[in-house]
């Protein structure tokens, strides 16, 4: 586990998101899916985030500005600086035969670099506006919905193995249909290092900390 | 480690030492999640929230029961070469007995601290001084009793306490708050209310060890939004002998190597720290062994 403080290349619009563009220090970028917690400027806690993109020497989040905390890191410019600690939790599991990427809205954020981990795959986007899809250009090629349009619409009979990432209802609508789907839920966080038991999922019954044995939980086949 | 004058501790229930040990490896004295006689699932989800000065937090003593903790988890703990506090948590006094009994003879448990004061869970109907009483009549280990600020006379809380056997206290625990939801106006949390924590609780944490330093001669543990050895250094100046990190814990998890050497760079200057100058009486009772 590795903190460090992090200077801004730059903050850009992505729809109505932001990617925020960090040096990379000497931070690992880690396996797609998992997360960094990021300080939020004038707040109390970080926010996690999972990685966007990893070109050489930077690390991209896709930031949504729907609170204080957001707002805040969307509100960063080049030159600032902020802490940043991770890699953290468990990512996607790489070893998939017949990969499928399928993400709704913000849910995008972790795809591009698990798109390029991959070595390419074939992605399912689903966003509320056509504001909002203007992020699916950050995974060129990818199949687009906008709403009343759901994702789920778009599975093939043979899905094969999916890899998504979005809002809890899409995410268990697939858990319904695609036995074994690995799944990256969010959850409210405080820590991301297992000290605060506050980002508790259910797991087969019991309340697990999401940041030790998430964020990417894998449904039973 | 290079010992410190004013011991640095983790505040019960933000670290889990055998998930982070780096982080554990950084205090005086690692203290445990509350350990309860049976097994706790603890509240459902959102349990936290922040706040724009704080945070809140519902997780309801979360914890495997005395049976596992004794059998897997304190082996482990001891593994650390860290030295360890138990905190203890119950719904009535025969809780409370029956925990600290189970811990009498693990030889590393240097004290244990008796959470009295959780505001997320249902609480015992004795008070205080009773259970720290049952919990006394149980063990010799060293009782810490761990207070809360939402009393009108803490210093009578502690004077009722030390009566009853208590060896310390810790001041102080998180006070109940409430937050909404921005967008829809609900309870942030599942359940509600929860703990209020962070720098927004310093000076209620300072007034509470202010009061009861002058009240008791017994040693202090001092928490509450330490987030600075500055804010550290207050709390030793109004009577703390040993200071705790909570909610700094998780925005920055290395914390407590930077906060003690700013806090002992502060004592320094003050000469501070030597338990003989002008501060309160219970700043010069030992810590027990380990602290």
């Amino acid at each position: 586990m590795r903190r460090e403080c992090l200077r801004v290349h730059g903050v850009e619009a992505v729809g109505p998101y932001a990617l925020l563009r960090l040096e990379r220090g000497e931070l690992e970028p880690g396996a797609p899916g998992q997360f960094f917690m990021l300080e939020a400027p004038g707040r109390v806690l970080p926010r996690p985030m999972s990685l966007c993109q990893a070109p050489p020497g930077e690390l991209a989040f896709l930031v949504d500005p729907i609170g204080p905390g957001t707002r805040a890191l969307a509100a960063l410019g080049a030159g600032d600086a902020i802490h940043v600690l991770g890699p953290l939790g468990i990512g996607f599991d790489l070893d998939v035969a017949r990969p499928l990427i399928v993400a709704g809205g913000i849910g995008i954020a972790p795809m591009p670099y698990l798109a390029g981990a991959l070595g390419g795959a074939p992605a399912l986007l689903g966003f509320r506006s056509d504001l909002h899809a203007q992020a699916a250009a950050l995974l060129p090629g990818a199949e687009v919905v906008v709403e009343p349009c759901l994702v789920t619409e778009l599975l093939p009979d043979d899905p094969g193995d999916v890899l998504a990432c979005g809002p809890e209802p899409m995410l268990d609508a697939l858990s319904e249909v695609v036995p074994g789907a690995q799944l990256a839920r969010e959850a409210p966080m405080a820590c991301g290092y297992g000290a605060c038991y506050g980002c508790v999922v259910e797991v087969d019954g019991r309340y697990e900390r999401l940041c030790v044995t998430g964020p990417v939980l894998r449904e039973a086949a | 480690m290079t010992p410190t004058r004013v011991p640095i501790l983790n505040a019960s229930g933000c670290l889990d030492a055998l998930v982070a040990p780096d982080v554990a490896r950084q205090f005086d004295t690692f203290v445990t999640k509350t350990v309860t006689p049976l097994p706790r699932q603890g509240n459902p989800p959102p349990r936290i929230a922040e706040t724009d000065h704080g945070m809140l937090n519902s997780i309801g003593l979360q914890n495997p029961g005395i049976d596992v903790f004794v059998r897997e988890h304190l082996p482990r703990l001891e593994g650390l070469g860290v030295p360890l506090w138990v905190s203890v948590g119950g719904f009535s006094a025969s809780d409370y007995a029956l925990v600290c009994e189970r811990l009498d003879d693990h030889e590393p448990v240097a004290a244990i601290e008796l959470n009295l004061s959780c505001p997320n869970v249902e609480e015992a109907a004795e008070t205080a001084a009773e259970l720290v009483s049952a919990a006394r009549a149980a063990t010799s280990r060293p009782l810490y009793a761990k207070l809360s600020p939402a009393t009108s006379d803490i210093a009578e809380s502690a004077r009722s306490v030390a009566a009853a056997g208590a060896n310390g206290l810790s001041l102080v625990n998180t006070i109940r708050g409430f937050a909404l939801d921005a967008r829809t106006l609900r309870p942030a949390l599942a359940l509600g209310p929860g703990g209020y924590s962070g720098p927004a609780l310093r000076p209620i944490a300072l007034a509470c060890v202010l009061a009861c330093a002058n009240a008791v001669e017994l040693p202090i543990v001092a928490m509450g939004g330490v987030c600075s050895g500055r804010d550290a250094v207050e709390l030793v100046a109004a009577g703390a002998s040993a200071i705790a990190l909570g909610t700094v814990l998780f925005s920055d998890p290395f914390a407590p190597a930077c906060i003690r050497d700013e806090l002992e760079a502060e004592l320094a200057a003050r000469g501070l720290g030597t338990g003989s100058e002008d501060r309160s009486p219970a700043v010069a009772s030992p810590l027990p062994a380990g602290a």
